[in-house]
Order: C-alpha cells, then sequence, then structure tokens
C-alpha cells in the first residue's frame, strides 16, 4: 500500500484500503482559522450544536487578518475567543502566542505522525511532512467534526515522487516543489496524494519538507507525504512525541512516478499567474524585471531556516532603495529565535521592515498589500491574479534566497552572482 | 430535478481568489459576498441582474486554490442555479457537495457558448444545449455522495445519521 493507504487503513480500522474508497473516519485535528472559523460555528449552531464533539480535537488560529486589521475581522476574532471559552477549546491562539497556523500546529505539537488531520484551509497538506493524512476541507466539514467528531474522504491514488542527488548551493526545497508543480501542472495532483521518496530525503530538513508538502495543494494534490524517518523521529522527540517509522510497501504500484535530480536543479521563480508558471532564475535575471516589494514569510517559507537563509544573502547589504522589503516570521517562536541569532538585526540594517507573525500580505490582507501595476517577489505560494492586492499587481514566487537577493538588485536576481 | 438556465463562460483554473477575493473575506454573510461572487474574473457579475437562474459554464479545474467555502456559498446566493465544468478542483468540488450547490463535471464543458440556454437533469445526468439542440452524458456522482447529495448536504446527512444513532 501506499502512505496514504496505510495511514487511512489504520484509521479506518481495516487491514487495506482501495484507491477510490470512500470511508467516514474520526478526526485526531480539525483546524480552522479566522477566515474559515466563523462560518463552521455559524453552521455547528445552524445545525443544532450545543457542545463539541471533542474540544480537545480542536484547533482555532486566527492568523489571516491578525492583529485585526479592521471592525469586521476584530468581531470575526472575538466570535472564535467566545466560541473557544464557551466550548472549553484550550487551543485557541491569541496574539502573542500565536502563529501562521501551519508553522504553529507541528511547532507545538499538535499534529504528528499518522494523524489524521483536517482543517479548513487548504495548506493543510503541510503536516504530510510528518507523515500525518492532513488535506484541506471546508467549513462546513469542521462543522461536521464539531458535530459528530468525523470526516468523509475518498481514498486517494499517489503519485510517487522519487528525489535523487545533492542541492547545489543556494537551491531549496522551494525550487523541488515549484519544479514539481511545473512539471504536473496546476491540476496535476489533483483528487490524488503525492508521496515523496529516495536517498535526497536525508538531505531535506523538517523545515524543507514542510515548505515542499505546503505547496502539494498548488498541484491539486490532496496530501503531500513524506515517510516517518530519523529526521521526523530527531524532529518529534524534541516534543516528547514517540511515533513509529511509516514507510511504504517494495511492491506498491503508483498511479504516476516523477523522477527529480536535486544537483540539476536552479533556483526556480514562479511567474504570475500560475505557481506552475516557473523559469530557471538565471533565465528570469536576465530579463530585468524590477520589483517594487518583496516578502519573506508564509505558511511555505515562514520557519526560521527560511529565516536564515534570507539573513545570510542580506547580511551586510541594504535593500535597494526603491523596493519595500518585509520579513513575516511564521511564529512567535520563530521570532524569538530569529532575535537571538541576531537574523532581526540582520534584517533591520539592511532596511526591512520586520513585523509581528501574520499571513498579513500572503492573501492581500493587510501588511503590504501591492497597488496597480506593482510587482512583487514573494516566498508566499499562490501568485493568481490580485492574490496580494489590485488585480493589476502581479506576483513572482521563489525561495528566501532568491527573494533576498532580488531586494537587495532590485529586480529579480540571482543570489549566486550578488 | 431539472434546472434550465443561461449559460455564463469561464475558462480554465477560476481560483477562489477570482471567485471571492480575500479583501471581501471579512464577513461570512451569503448576501453580502453574493455581491462580489466571481469579482476578480468578471468586475460587476455578482451585482448584475440576469444572473439569477443562471448557469456557469467552466473549463478544467474549476476553484482551485483556497480552500475558502465562502467561494460556493457565494456562487449559490447570487442564484447561479449549477456549475458545469471539464473539471473541478478537489476542495471545491467537496464544499459544493457538502453545501449542497449542484455541480456537473461535463467533458463537452467547452461546446457551451456565452448566452446558450442549458438544460441539466440532476438525476440522470442528461445536458442538453437548447439553443444549439445538442445533449451530452455528464459524469455520475459516486454512490456515496449521492447519499449526500440526495440529504441535502453534509450536515442534513450528518443530523439524520446522529438522530438514527440515538
Ligand atoms: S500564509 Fe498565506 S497561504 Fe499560508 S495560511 Fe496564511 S494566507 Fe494561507
Amino acid at each position: 500500500m501506499t502512505l496514504a493507504q496505510k495511514i487511512l487503513a489504520r484509521k479506518a480500522g481495516k487491514s487495506r484500503v482501495e484507491p477510490g474508497e470512500f470511508l467516514l473516519l474520526d478526526v485526531d485535528v480539525a483546524l480552522a482559522n479566522d477566515i474559515t472559523a466563523p462560518l463552521a460555528i455559524q453552521k455547528f449552531k445552524e445545525y443544532g450544536g450545543e457542545k463539541v464533539h471533542d474540544p480537545d480535537r480542536i484547533v482555532l488560529v486566527p492568523d489571516h487578518f491578525v492583529p485585526n486589521k479592521d471592525i469586521e475581522s476584530a468581531m470575526q476574532v472575538k466570535l472564535l475567543r467566545e466560541f473557544a471559552e464557551e466550548q472549553g477549546i484550550k487551543h485557541f491562539y491569541e496574539v502573542g502566542r500565536m502563529g501562521i497556523e501551519h508553522v504553529l500546529l507541528p511547532e507545538e505539537g499538535l499534529v504528528k505522525s499518522g494523524d489524521l488531520v483536517v482543517g479548513a484551509d487548504s495548506h493543510t497538506c503541510t503536516y504530510g511532512a510528518l507523515g500525518a493524512f492532513a488535506t484541506g476541507v471546508g467549513s462546513t466539514d469542521i462543522a461536521g467534526v464539531y458535530l459528530t467528531g468525523r470526516v468523509w474522504l475518498r481514498v486517494p491514488e499517489s503519485i510517487k515522487v522519487q528525489l535523487v542527488g545533492s542541492f547545489k548551493d543556494f537551491v531549496t526545497a522551494k525550487d523541488v516543489i515549484l519544479k514539481l508543480i511545473s512539471i504536473l501542472g496546476v491540476d496535476g495532483a489533483n483528487y490524488r496524494a503525492l508521496e515523496f521518496f529516495g536517498p535526497a530525503l536525508r538531505e531535506i530538513s523538517m523545515d524543507g519538507r514542510f515548505t515542499i508538502s505546503n505547496m502539494a495543494i498548488e498541484a491539486g494534490g490532496k496530501a503531500g507525504l513524506f515517510p516517518v524517518d530519523e529526521v521526523t523521529m530527531a524532529y518529534e522527540k524534541e516534543r516528547n512525541i514517540e511515533v513509529e517509522t511509516l514507510s511504504v510497501d517494495e511492491d506498491t504500484v503508483y498511479w504516476k512516478e516523477v523522477h527529480l535530480d536535486l544537483s540539476q536543479l536552479e533556483p526556480q521563480v514562479a511567474y504570475p499567474f500560475l505557481p506552475s508558471n516557473t523559469k530557471d532564475v538565471t533565465e528570469a535575471e536576465r530579463e530585468g524585471i524590477k520589483v517594487d516589494q518583496v516578502v519573506i514569510g508564509s505558511c511555505t517559507n515562514g520557519r526560521i531556516e527560511d529565516l536564515r537563509l534570507a539573513a545570510q544573502v542580506l547580511k551586510g547589504r541594504k535593500v535597494a532603495p526603491h523596493v519595500r522589503c518585509i520579513v513575516i516570521p511564521g511564529s512567535q517562536n520563530v521570532v524569538k529565535r530569529a532575535l537571538k541569532e541576531g537574523l532581526v538585526d540582520i534584517f533591520l540594517e539592511s532596511e526591512c521592515v520586520f513585523s509581528t507573525p501574520t499571513c498579513g500580505p500572503c492573501l492581500g490582507g493587510h501588511m503590504g498589500v501591492l497597488a496597480e501595476g506593482e510587482v512583487a517577489v514573494s516566498t508566499t505560494n499562490r501568485n493568481f491574479v490580485g492574490r496580494m492586492g489590485h488585480p493589476k499587481s502581479k506576483v513572482f514566487l521563489a525561495s528566501p534566497a532568491v527573494a533576498a537577493a532580488s531586494a537587495v538588485r532590485g529586480y529579480i536576481a540571482d543570489p549566486r552572482r550578488l | 430535478m431539472k434546472i434550465r438556465g443561461k449559460v455564463f463562460v469561464f475558462g480554465n483554473n477560476v481560483n477562489t481568489d477570482e471567485i471571492i477575493p480575500a479583501r471581501y473575506l471579512n464577513t461570512a454573510d451569503p448576501t453580502e459576498l453574493a455581491r462580489y461572487c466571481m469579482e476578480d474574473a468578471r468586475p460587476g457579475f455578482g451585482r448584475g441582474t440576469d444572473i439569477k437562474g443562471s448557469i456557469i459554464v467552466a473549463g478544467e479545474n474549476f476553484g482551485c486554490g483556497s480552500s475558502r467555502e465562502h467561494a460556493p456559498v457565494a456562487i449559490k446566493a447570487a442564484g447561479i442555479s449549477c456549475v458545469m465544468a471539464r473539471s473541478f478542483a478537489r476542495i471545491f468540488f467537496r464544499n459544493a457537495i457538502n453545501i449542497g450547490l449542484p455541480i456537473v463535471e461535463l467533458t463537452e464543458a467547452d461546446t457551451f457558448e456565452e448566452g446558450d440556454i442549458a438544460e441539466v437533469d440532476l438525476e440522470t445526468g442528461k445536458v442538453r444545449n437548447i439553443t444549439k439542440s445538442t445533449e451530452y452524458n455528464a459524469k455520475p456522482y459516486p454512490a456515496f455522495l449521492r447519499k449526500i447529495v440526495e440529504a441535502g448536504g453534509w450536515l442534513e446527512y450528518c443530523v439524520k445519521s446522529l438522530q438514527s444513532l440515538s
């Protein structure tokens, strides 16, 4: 069986499940945020809900518009806060303790390998990095979990991604997933799970794996799964979580297989308006694309390793005069570590802004919304029309290294040639 | 149930940011969301006077992007009676089933033109283009999903099964 089949079979209490099979399963963690939870809560009440099925399995993270950007957002978060209080939900994260949901949950040890996690947020697939079956659903699904503890799922077919070779300098996990999306297309993994294997996994840290799993959805994927190995176990151990290894049977047949050699990979840039529109940075650099804003952060690249990489590029350099460079750590814990490691000083010396954790500009919410005609290089995950602001603005997606180099140069630039 | 309506045509990869942009997401009120339905794909669409009862037809991967249920909610609240596409993104598909917005996966979706009159029979999967006098067969729902659709949505199904348990 594939990793997806193995986890789901275990959850279903069966020895085997087949792709295409529909299952009704008990959920380990149900996540919602300041945009999607209000709708779930409203529905829960509308359908006669009084007490949630299990408050300990519910996680509420206001992260998109916090610290609240306007009265409406403040009202939405108030609704979450009151619901958490009324239902005895411990895992509600207030500003000062919060982080972007997909950075926060693994960090806090709220999700672990083997879990079934559903989240009313499409990037819930991030936790596949830990070997959890984690997938994005809608608010109605979350209301269903509040009512019954359960969710319906179709067992997906899986795509095997075999990773070999070693990274060249300044090539990162972000480049792996951007390249893969360009190979598969934005719906190439629709209804399927991506599963990552190969000798190169040894080189990919937990932070890197989160980045890769995070963007599985940008190829349409239902999940982005990694086996559980020493890297996962070490991460879980730091959180006092004991996990079993999870691997795939030798003779497993995959729906499709893709092979990627990291030693052949260049830093990638995804052009507007699809994450699959990638070019090598060397090519992008030749085009001299002028940049107005750089964003370093998000649930894709807002972890400590991402900030270290950006700082390494920015150290001793200044952001180009016409560029606004906004650095947004993914969680309060990332803020503390960045401070301790001196990264914040580097950012401030380079004339970046350093923000409190928030989704902020990633979805054009606040903290860096683009004006008409403006261009941003961003470490986020989507570059759709209007994603970061004005429908006539443009977003190019890249790694923290490319983003930082572009901030310094003022146009899309290769970090290896600064 | 048969649905008949005027067709509005959209392209491939219509994403949820276009269906309901994040700048309108500080509310979950369906009537408010409906006003901005499809705003960044076709500005003003949700405030048009001729969309009630009409059918949205699109290409591949309709509803890709974020998991926001506000997208199918906005479409349903705007009075759109059905969405037909060559294919749907997974989360949009599930949200539409869950909230009872009729959706139909039709390989021949691109044969429809703006303004055509379409008729969809949700039971049999028969789709007719009245204007062009053509007829197609849509992909039927799997049996499990049909149960949810027949119950009127996922929560209706949940409440019923909870009642039968107690
Ligand atoms: S950082 Fe961006 S993609 Fe991630 S949860 Fe927030 S809005 Fe969504």
